[in-house]
């Protein structure tokens, strides 16, 4: 392929891309578990209980310290008064929110339960939408180089556009707001699938192709026992990335196409001037994209395993 | 066809298209292989001898010359030309059983039930010493078997011709010298056809009936063909001082480093 695509891989990110640069070896020479704490051989138990408290902190210990310098600085830049609001203030408001997550008091005032539901909502059907046309189109730019060079320009091209500059088009098209918020979803997290799938399944070991040849294997067990799982773990990875972006964009056109949802939620309560909300949808917005990322993580390592 | 002409290669050349112009790999190849007979080739690196083996197996076609299996022209890679890669290239996610029923499936599942497929694939399994750990992943076995696997997935699809690309270059001395071993134990039972690339002349000595030696390349071609006579079964122990074994390593010795000595050497 050409060298559009390398570009363009490095721009979706190093971390994205480059975390598989090497997948299928990693399965062929896994290193075997490392023992449970019960299989050391400790000589006593209340050795062994103290090496796993150690091993506990030195896990938990950091990311907590770290937590509490940021509230810390949080606390001492907002006391002295301000329009930010404190820690404790936005914890107070925050108890109240999520006593009650999800109520209905019609259509521009929901519980935030259901702002997050229906923002994930927008996300799932947009990027679920994206995978499916995404994916095969992978497949086919890096099966067939022709594809390759005829749709990869305009990739290129329309990869860089921010995702609000798509949603003009998709009101225009659908003429409501909810199908152009997942239209821009869709149009926005398609890209990174596209790219490490076509990645994924140009890399995919001549070594195992040759064996396909030798074993003149069908088209169908070609795709299922050698393209498929080969590509598996660059195709987590556009799916990871994609859903980040998602995530990231949603906010942006649910704040200016409006209803239910986080973005429209954070754009409400600026004009309700109720601040701490907003922080409070700052760390929703994060913890979201958080469990999304991490889940998906989750879901890599186990087919790694597996395989 | 007759079985002294088992697989036929007529002058046979082989040429690549790369940036700077044509690059003659192969030139005028003849080689007839006999139906049982193992044959090595030999030669230094770059001399094309896998070349002429990815040519056996039709994974590339030559640019002139023909190439004949059983009587009929080479038309691309297939199962009765079983390749044993270099690198074992299992599929990391099937086990190990998987990986030889892949072939299996493949070649016998117009004429034999499940039941004798997966039958067919443990006989064969068991053959390569791997009953006990069929159902593991490579991932989680050595390379010694992991070239079995390898070898186990070539032999069960009962080829025609067995072709190996260094089998055994990536493995530790004892391993290789075992897998030899077994190697020609299997041979013996099943009068495969091999052509084997090696470079490793005691190994050429102690497998082949014939051992073809290649000049260097570019346009490599044959240079002389060594029959060896040694008896079968043969046992490298006893042969280690077999003044007949000493006279088939010199001569391939003096071809490799007097006649066509190493081409940075030159």
């Amino acid at each position: 392929m050409t060298a559009i695509t390398v570009d363009a891989l490095e721009k979706v990110g190093a971390g994205g891309t480059a975390a598989p640069v090497t997948p299928i070896r990693k399965v062929g020479l896994s290193v075997p578990p490392p023992p449970a704490p019960s299989q050391l051989a400790g000589p006593s138990s209340m050795e062994q209980d103290a090496a796993v408290m150690r091993a506990f902190l030195a896990a938990v210990l950091p990311p907590l310290i770290g937590m509490a310098l940021l509230i810390g600085i949080w606390h001492l830049a907002t006391v002295n008064g301000g329009s930010i609001p404190t820690p404790g203030k936005t914890w107070d408001a925050a108890a109240i929110l999520f006593a009650d997550p999800f109520y209905s008091n019609g259509p521009n005032d929901q519980g935030i339960g259901w702002n997050i539901l229906a923002s994930l909502e927008r996300v799932g059907i947009g990027f679920g939408i994206a995978a499916l046309v995404g994916i095969p189109v992978g497949f086919i730019l890096g099966r067939f180089a022709t594809m390759a060079s005829m749709i990869n320009p305009i990739i290129s091209l329309l990869r860089p556009v921010s995702p609000l500059a798509w949603l003009p088009i998709g009101l225009l098209v659908f003429q409501r707001a909810d199908p152009a918020a997942i239209w821009t979803i869709f149009i926005c997290s398609i890209w990174p699938m596209i790219m490490n799938t076509a990645q994924g399944v140009m890399r995919v070991p001549q070594d195992y192709l040759n064996v396909a040849r030798v074993l003149n294997l069908s088209e169908w067990k070609i795709l299922t026992k050698i393209l498929l799982p080969s590509v598996l773990p660059y195709m987590l990875t556009g799916i990871r990335l994609s859903i980040g972006t998602a995530w990231l964009v949603i906010v942006a056109a649910e704040m200016l196409t409006g209803g239910v949802g986080i973005g429209f939620w954070v754009w409400d309560e600026w004009n309700n001037l109720k601040v701490e909300h907003i922080i409070i949808a700052i760390f929703v917005i994060g913890i979201v994209g958080l469990i999304l990322e991490q889940a998906l993580v989750f879901l890599a390592k186990r087919l790694h395993t597996e395989s | 066809m007759s079985p002294e002409k088992f697989v036929q290669v007529e002058k046979v050349g082989m040429s690549f298209d790369t940036k700077k112009g044509k690059f003659v790999a192969l030139t005028d190849i003849h080689l007839n292989i006999r139906q049982g007979e193992f044959v090595s080739l030999i030669g230094h690196s770059g001399c094309g001898k896998s070349t002429l083996l990815n040519l056996i197996a039709g994974l590339t076609l030559p640019t002139s010359g023909v190439m004949l299996c059983a009587g009929r022209e080479i038309p691309g890679p297939g199962p009765e030309r079983a390749v044993v890669f270099q690198n074992h290239s299992l599929l990391p996610w099937l086990s190990c059983f998987e990986n030889v029923h892949l072939g299996v499936e493949r070649v016998f599942s117009k004429t034999e039930s499940k039941q004798q497929l997966k039958e067919r694939t443990t006989r064969v399994l068991e053959m390569v010493g791997l009953g006990h750990a069929m159902h593991k992943y490579p991932g989680e076995i050595s390379g010694g078997m992991k070239q079995r696997v390898g070898i186990a997935r070539a032999l069960a699809m009962e080829p025609k011709v067995l072709l190996m690309d260094e089998p055994f270059g990536a493995l530790d001395a004892l391993t290789r010298a075992r897998l030899q071993d077994e190697l020609m134990k299997i041979c013996d039972a099943t009068q495969a056809t091999v052509v084997m690339v090696t470079h490793d002349v005691d190994e050429a000595v102690l497998l082949s009936d014939r051992i073809v030696m290649m000049t260097n390349g570019p346009a490599a071609t044959i240079g002389e063909i060594l029959s060896i006579d040694l008896p079968r079964p043969r046992n490298r122990i006893a042969l280690a001082h077999d003044p007949r074994y000493m006279d088939c390593r010199s001569a391939v010795i003096e071809f490799l480093y007097a006649k066509q000595s190493h081409p940075i050497a030159a």
